[in-house]
């Protein structure tokens, strides 16, 4: 039955989903908003489920002493620090009728001076790995690579306006080469190789959808692995 | 002087307030009068004296498509809303219901809008609808009265029956294939190479005697890439039991996290190695994106995992993960159905599964005949879009001004020859 409790929900939920595209009014409307509402209450509770999680594994961690248990304290003292702050700044709020994130609040401080610059660090690695990445790629060791490499550079120098102004500079000023070459490029094959993928993503989605729905496909709650 | 700071701003506001009370207030008082019960056939000529154009052409129509609780009313706008005396505020829309002669107001729109649904209506009563035009100064137009209109239920939205066809085409082919299967009808199906390099790869890992990192995409359980990720976990995880190695899964959802330790350690009862599950390799990390991939990366940095997978729903964070585990040296399988994130996998990674063989996955390495057969039932799917593709490319090529037109050939001809410096 613990199987098969999930699979009955899920074929039900599916069935509902499906049919109310179709038929977007009672009683099927209905249902998906129902089922909408379930969906942002097991996701609230949700929140502290994976807090839990979080503490009692950095906890666990560092009770047995295993190999970057540090990293566990400081995981543990950065979450206690932010909820501290963090109800702080609502029972502030609540008390004086203003936003817990107006300017001057502690949780806006820590959102403003540790949260945003941490993951701005994070994202602004993602300048130089395309750099190495492209390197790997644009080698020209096979035929599909070098015609990568090709397309790449008239790509790039389109998207740039470093070349159109040296093609002008040499009197020709009527066809602005390199830009059109890249828009063609990204408007006809780039956009038909895209569209293939996601005609492809969609018959995928159908196909898996229904072997959900129908229970052929259950090894996502823990059965026929 | 915080006190006095918050007081000031308090008074501020309640000018403010109060200011935009008395302008609406003396905007809408003539608007005001008009909600009371009114009949058409009343309007006096006080009323009419000044009053704009009326809107024309006052059309009410059943809501397509629902329960039959809703009527959509337009008009053509008014003349001195569009041209004219331009003085029109906006309009006033009255309905009665059918043999009563007295019409009610039941709202208004602003200038320059031709359109108002009236919804919470009764199923199977009929309505009638006017429209008047009115100006600020409180001047009303005579009412333009519409057909009647009677609300009828319609359960189908007949604008997603082309839709609907498509989806019983393909469903009815999946069927059909899952269905011939089972009967013991041999599958052909092409070779995915990322799908058999998953037994190498955790081999690999095995011999190496390092871990198997698996991220099922950054995506909670509603993504069904998400539940692909795990079909596939549960097959990565039954050979990581059977062959005695470890694997870490680090989620960043916490629904996402539960139903990973479920399917993982399922995978270990069926291997028949339950005492070697150990849940607090499957752990949730964090909702923040960037903050997972650091964690993510710090794992990698870590433990050095041999082998790395990322099979789900991935968006910036796919080529700082992917790069890292290139760096450390693991052998790497993605697969997303995120088009944009695809070359990045593909550049990082030694296999990638492109969009639909990541749906594939599960069904491919189960070597079930039922789950096989909904693979080829897809298939029929891709001959249906590649018809179609094909009709429409010829449909719109013969239909277009240039279509089939010799000037257009020589145009272009001439123009890529003139590039290249032909003709001087």
């Amino acid at each position: 039955m613990k199987r098969e409790i999930p699979l009955i929900i899920t074929s039900i939920a599916g069935i509902v989903f499906a049919v109310s595209y179709f038929i977007p009014h009672y009683p099927f409307g209905k249902a998906e908003n129902i089922f909408g509402d379930w969906i942002s209450i097991v996701s609230a509770f949700a929140i502290w489920l994976g807090m839990l999680n979080l503490g009692e594994v950095s906890l666990r961690k560092i009770i047995r002493k295993t190999e970057g248990w540090q990293l566990g304290v400081i995981v543990l003292v950065s979450m206690l620090v932010m909820l501290i702050i963090g109800f702080s700044s609502v029972f502030n709020a609540i008390s004086s009728g203003t936003s817990h994130m107006a300017p001057g609040t502690g949780l806006k401080w820590m959102y403003d001076y540790t949260f945003s610059p941490l993951s701005a660090t994070m994202f602004s690695m993602l300048a130089f790995f395309v750099a190495s990445a492209s390197y790997r790629a644009f080698r020209a060791r096979s035929l599909e690579a070098t015609l990568l490499l090709v397309t790449a550079f008239f790509v790039m120098v389109g998207r740039v306006p470093l070349l159109d102004p040296i093609v002008n500079a040499l009197g020709i000023t009527d066809f602005p080469f390199f830009s059109a070459v890249a828009d063609w490029i990204m408007t006809y094959p780039n956009s038909a190789g895209q569209r293939a993928i996601m005609i492809g993503i969609a018959l995928g989605i159908t196909s898996s959808s229904l072997r959900i729905i129908l229970g052929i496909e259950r090894s996502h709650v823990g059965g026929d692995a | 002087m915080s006190r006095l700071s918050r007081l000031s701003i308090s008074r501020k506001t309640f000018l403010t307030s109060l200011l935009s009370l008395l302008v609406f207030a003396a905007y809408s008082a003539p608007l005001l009068a008009q909600d009371s019960d009114i009949s058409v056939t009343d309007s006096t000529s006080a009323e009419l004296e000044g009053a704009p154009a009326a809107p024309t052409n006052v059309l009410a129509v059943d809501h397509k498509y629902d329960i039959g609780e809703a009527v959509d009313v337009s008009w053509d706008l008014s003349f001195d809303d569009t041209a004219g005396m331009r003085n029109v505020a906006g309009y006033i829309i009255y309905r009665s219901v059918a043999g009563s002669a007295e019409f009610d107001s039941i709202g208004a729109v602003f200038s320059l809008t031709s359109s108002f649904a009236d919804i919470g209506l009764t199923r199977g009563e009929t309505y009638q609808y006017s429209v008047s035009s009115y100006t600020l100064s409180g001047q009303v137009s005579e009412p333009i009265v519409s057909a009647e209109v009677t609300t009828e239920r319609e359960w189908f939205d007949w604008d997603e029956v082309w839709v609907f066809i498509l989806l019983v085409l393909i469903g009815g082919s999946v069927m059909y294939f899952i269905y011939h299967a089972r009967k013991g009808k041999q599958m052909f199906l092409r070779k995915i190479a990322g799908l058999q390099a998953v037994e190498e790869a955790i081999g690999r890992a095995t011999e190496m005697g390092r871990p198997i990192l698996f991220i099922p995409g950054i995506h909670d359980m509603d993504d069904v890439q998400t539940i692909a990720g795990m079909t596939i976990l549960a097959k990565v995880a039954k050979q990581v039991a059977e062959y005695e190695s470890r694997i870490f899964v680090p989620t960043r959802a916490s629904l996402a996290m539960t139903a990973a330790r479920e399917t993982v350690r399922e995978a270990y009862m069926t291997a028949g190695r339950v005492d070697a599950y150990r849940a607090d390799d499957i752990y949730y990390v964090t909702d923040e994106q960037f903050g997972y991939v650091a964690a993510v990366n710090g794992i990698m940095t870590r433990d050095k995992p041999a082998t790395c997978f990322y099979l789900g729903a991935f968006f910036a964070e796919s080529l700082i993960l992917a790069e890292t585990g290139n760096s450390i040296g693991a052998i790497q399988i993605a697969g997303t159905a995120q088009p944009a994130q695809l070359p990045f996998f593909v550049a990082a990674c030694d296999y990638t599964l492109i969009g639909e063989e990541l749906f594939a996955a599960s069904a491919y390495l189960s070597g079930e005949a039922k789950q096989l057969g909904s693979l080829k039932g897809q298939d029929v799917g891709k001959v249906i879009a590649m018809a179609a593709v094909l009709i429409g490319a010829v449909l719109a090529t013969l239909g277009s001004e240039e279509g089939m037109n010799i000037e257009t050939f020589r145009g272009a001809f001439h123009g890529i020859w003139s590039v290249f410096g032909g003709g001087q």
